[in-house]
């Protein structure tokens, strides 16, 4: 696309004819969001804005105290063994990596004292290396300064395959090396065009070499820093209790100026999300609650004349539902749902567009989602930038009915439709969960109309979402015709969002199901655009690769979106949180303050 | 009488290894993974869920896993959490006070309505004040905790705005302040679970009196010209108590056990908090150790209320 237009648009924001504004904004009209449009300026050679928050505050500390409420309480604090979110929210509060998403999506420095780019030297042309430059003079709790000896350990540490440290995935093809006291420069393997990954969010938190020296590798769990965190954040540690309470206050020697606002900060676990809602927006007991999992019903009915309100971010988070390509009925050597074999019904195209005319995303939003949920034809929905402009939706009966029947699929006696001996009748099967089960109603009573028998079934989320090579009734294994759930979307770019759908990541027994292509979907155009966009560093030309990996999706109905869901939480009437979509909800922890 | 604790014990002891076999198994059996969560993250790849497998022996057989931690338990290491990476008897430890604390008060709330409710009610059964506790007994124990614990909730927390709802574990106050909160915010938690218990426990004390209070003996010591008061608590009561000291031994453990549905409801970071947390994660270690820990409480429970029956009771002789 307009390629040649935006290397203009680019030189002319580089020689200030253009302001960032209007770049941004141009862009955002031919569909490519700011976060996008902001990496393509500092591709291009234009430095990043230093993201500009307002924050009013004008001493550190004063705020009295910030009390949060996490449903589901963090129970272990070193981010990178971190195995939920919940957890990744906690460490945190103490832990800071070099920078931080902000609401847009942009870099937003922490740590570092500047966001790499090629006019700064960071980035160089070829993708293949980034230099961070790290602030000077930020300290450690517990005195001791932090250089590029603790980047670089942090990288050894989390790298190390027997640390089992979670994150080990976003420090792997990549090595770190110190280049002088304050700067680190990664070396990647192949040209990384999304390089802003290592020491950026939730995993990217910097841990102390002085304290987990001794426990790297086998004996990363016996560190005494796990649970009693020393970081460089705003806040300081006080008291961990697992699922139950973190504390922690005020650190009078942070490196921003005039932060953090509160003295001291609460994280008390547990409950559920209802009572949680009712904590913060109807008493007022709490200042913040996490993750509003209630339906929008209740939410604004607690809303009237209530101490507080429901905030929103937008991420790229997409509950969908997935059709199997294999027969989940057919058992070849030992395993349902087998590579060497095709779907009876659903390898039919007409069926599978069929069925995506019967989903009635609208209805699902009215009665479910409310303002939590965005309909979409997309799998991929964000960052703007990335989002297709070239798909739709509907939802029609008559012209799912009239796609079955041209396709051979006739109404038989029992008013179902078959073809070849064979009964329109699908199994639909996901987690426990009371949204869920509604969505799956809404479109059993559409798929009936159209005579589509549709069978229900919902498996109990430990056991959906478990990898347990035993059970029959995980997500991965797929053993119906199609099934529902959501896969959250967990940084700003689509790259490994989209990777799991190559034919190389099918899930077969071979590699336990592990594999995260469970549609066991299989594309060659896919698979070549995907290679192609890992290392495009064309940012342009990238994001039209990824936009034409979801265009397939979509042709191919491999996956049939249900919602765009937005992240949602409860915030007190003057608190005024700073929640990014594209990371956790503490990730810019440092900039809250409360309204007077 | 220790002959017969200590034989006691002695057969305590194969009970509890049975039941420590049954729940481990029936654990190691039940579906679920410590490392879900992991699962659908795509940032986590499937080698580091199998290399944290690796790490805490969950692919070694049963049996094996069965020995190691009945080894590991004799030598009073509880085990490992998964989820948390800490030691499960500190987990545990740190989960106590509070269920002592709002489950123990409950009970002994529920024992100060119970005895003298229903030790009055029996003196006078079928009177105005039998009617009435025996009506609010029924409505008590029909009405499930999760269900009186959210009315309260609606009641003195949400349209009132007496009374907070949600446990916190450290009240930043000292002194009698702190004395005041502590007390404040466990009033409805205890309520909930004290009135419960408190009905059906009524209830129980009242017919273990009345089967006592029409015997023979308890004419003859009225006509010995013993007052009411004496004859009630000296002699109904004393003999009364047994059945119901039964019924309090069993009901001790769950001072240990906490009460899942109310500390959920309260958000009380108590055990049985941390039990139905730790089930719905797999963290079977926790589980484990919760669920074993239970099943000693009430073995030696059990125990002690034999040895009470002696004392209330001394023509029961224990050999």
């Amino acid at each position: 696309m307009l390629d040649k237009e935006l290397r203009s648009m680019i030189g002319d924001v580089k020689d200030g004819r253009m302001d960032r504004r209007t770049f941004i904004q141009r862009l955002a009209a031919v569909g490519l969001t700011a976060p996008l449009a902001n990496q393509l300026l500092s591709i291009g050679g234009v430095a990043m804005a230093q993201s500009p928050v307002p924050y009013p505050p004008t001493k550190r500390g004063g705020g009295g105290p910030l009390k949060l409420l996490w449903w589901q309480g963090p129970t272990l604090l070193n981010p990178h063994f971190a195995t939920g979110t919940k957890d990744q929210d906690g460490s945190r509060l103490f832990y800071e990596p070099l920078a931080s998403w902000d609401v847009e999506g942009n870099l937003n420095p922490i740590l570092a004292a500047e966001i790499p780019s090629v006019a700064n030297g960071g980035l160089a042309a070829d993708g293949k290396s980034v230099t961070w430059k790290i602030k000077p003079g930020v300290k450690w709790h517990d005195g001791k300064p932090l250089t590029a000896d603790d980047v670089v350990f942090t990288w050894e540490y989390a790298s190390d395959p027997a640390t089992a440290a979670v994150s080990i995935s976003t420090y792997a093809d990549m090595t770190v090396e110190k280049v002088a006291d304050l700067t680190v420069r990664i070396l990647f393997k192949n040209p990384t065009p999304f390089w802003a990954n290592a020491f950026v969010g939730a995993y990217g938190c910097i841990i102390p070499k002085h304290l987990f020296a001794d426990y790297k590798g086998s004996k990363s769990r016996e560190a005494p820093t796990n649970l009693a965190p020393v970081g460089t954040g705003p806040y300081k540690f006080v008291e961990f209790k697992p699922g139950d309470l973190v504390r922690g206050q005020l650190n009078p020697d942070y490196h921003m100026p005039n932060r953090p606002y509160f003295d001291t900060i609460d994280m008390k676990g547990g409950g559920d999300a209802v009572s949680a809602a009712r904590a913060v927006i109807q008493t007022g007991e709490f200042d913040f609650a996490w993750n509003m999992q209630v339906e929008d019903e209740v939410l604004l009915r607690l809303e009237k004349g209530g101490k507080g309100k429901t905030v929103y971010a937008t991420g790229g988070d997409i509950e969908f539902i997935a059709i199997n390509f294999t027969d989940p009925n057919a058992e070849v050597d030992g395993e349902r749902s087998s590579m060497k074999t095709k779907h009876p019904i659903l390898s039919d195209p007409n069926v599978r567009k069929a069925l995506a005319l019967l989903v009635d995303r609208e209805s699902v939003k009215k009665a479910i989602y409310g303002r939590a949920g965005r309909t979409t034809a997309n799998y991929l929905n964000g960052p703007e930038k990335f989002v297709s402009k070239n798909t739709s939706w509907e939802f029609s009966v008559e012209k799912a009915s009239k796609l079955l029947e041209d396709a051979g699929w006739k109404v038989g006696a029992d008013g179902i439709r078959e073809k070849d001996g064979k009964k329109l009748k699908l199994l639909y099967q996901t987690s426990t969960n009371g949204p869920r089960q509604k969505t799956q109603a809404i479109v059993k009573q559409a798929c009936q109309k159209a005579g589509i028998d549709v069978e229900l079934k919902s498996v109990v989320a430990s056991v959906f979402f478990s990898s347990d090579v035993a059970n029959p009734d995980t997500y991965s294994k797929f053993y119906a015709d199609i099934e529902e759930f959501q896969i959250p979307m967990t940084q700003p770019d689509p790259a490994l969002h989209m990777r799991r759908y190559i034919s190389a990541n099918v899930a077969t027994k071979e590699n336990k199901w592990q594999g995260p292509n469970f549609p066991r979907y299989v594309n060659k155009e896919f698979d070549e655009a995907i290679a192609a966009a890992e290392t495009e560093t064309d940012l342009v030309k990238r994001a039209a690769l990824y936009i034409k990996c979801n265009d397939l999706l979509w042709q191919d109905t491999v996956f049939i979106p249900v919602m765009h869901r937005l992240v949602v939480d409860a915030s007190a009437n003057a608190l005024r949180p700073v929640i990014s979509g594209w990371a956790n909800r503490t990730d810019n922890i440092q900039d809250w303050y409360r309204e007077a | 009488m220790s002959q017969y604790v200590l034989r006691r014990l002695l057969i305590a002891v194969p009970s509890l290894l049975a039941i420590s076999l049954v729940l481990f198994v029936v654990l190691a059996l039940a579906p679920g993974d410590p490392f879900s969560e992991l699962a659908t993250n795509p940032n986590v790849p499937p080698e580091v869920q199998a290399a944290l497998r690796a790490k805490f022996g969950l692919d070694d057989p049963i049996y094996l896993r069965y020995l190691h931690w009945l080894n590991a338990m004799l030598h009073g290491d509880w085990g490992f959490s998964f989820v948390s990476r800490m030691n499960v008897d500190t987990l545990i430890l740190q989960r106590l006070p509070a269920t002592l604390y709002v489950i123990g008060s409950a009970q002994i709330l529920a024992l100060l309505i119970a005895i003298p409710v229903g030790v009055y009610a029996a003196t006078k059964p079928y009177s105005l004040f039998d009617q009435i506790a025996n009506t609010l007994a029924f409505v008590g124990f029909s009405l499930p905790t999760f269900f009186t614990g959210i009315l309260f909730i609606l009641i003195f927390s949400v349209t009132l705005d007496w009374l907070p709802f949600v446990y916190s574990t450290d009240i930043k106050a000292t002194g009698i302040r702190w004395v005041l909160e502590m007390i404040r915010q466990a009033i409805m938690p205890v309520a909930v679970l004290g009135l419960f218990q408190a009905a059906s426990m009524t209830r129980f004390v009242r017919s273990a009196m009345l089967d006592v209070i029409r015997l023979d003996y308890v004419t003859t010591a009225r006509a010995k010209g013993l007052g009411q008061a004496t004859v009630i608590v000296k002699h109904v009561m004393r003999n009364a108590m047994i059945p119901v000291v039964t019924l309090i031994a069993l009901q001790m453990p769950a001072v240990f056990g906490g009460a899942i549905v109310t500390e959920q409801i309260f958000r009380i970071p108590g055990i049985g908090s941390l039990l139905i947390s730790s089930i719905l994660s797999n963290d079977t270690p926790v589980v484990m150790a919760v669920t074993f820990v239970f099943a000693c409480l009430v073995v030696l429970f059990n125990l002690i209320a034999d040895v009470l029956y002696g004392w209330l009771d001394p023509r029961i002789s224990l050999r």
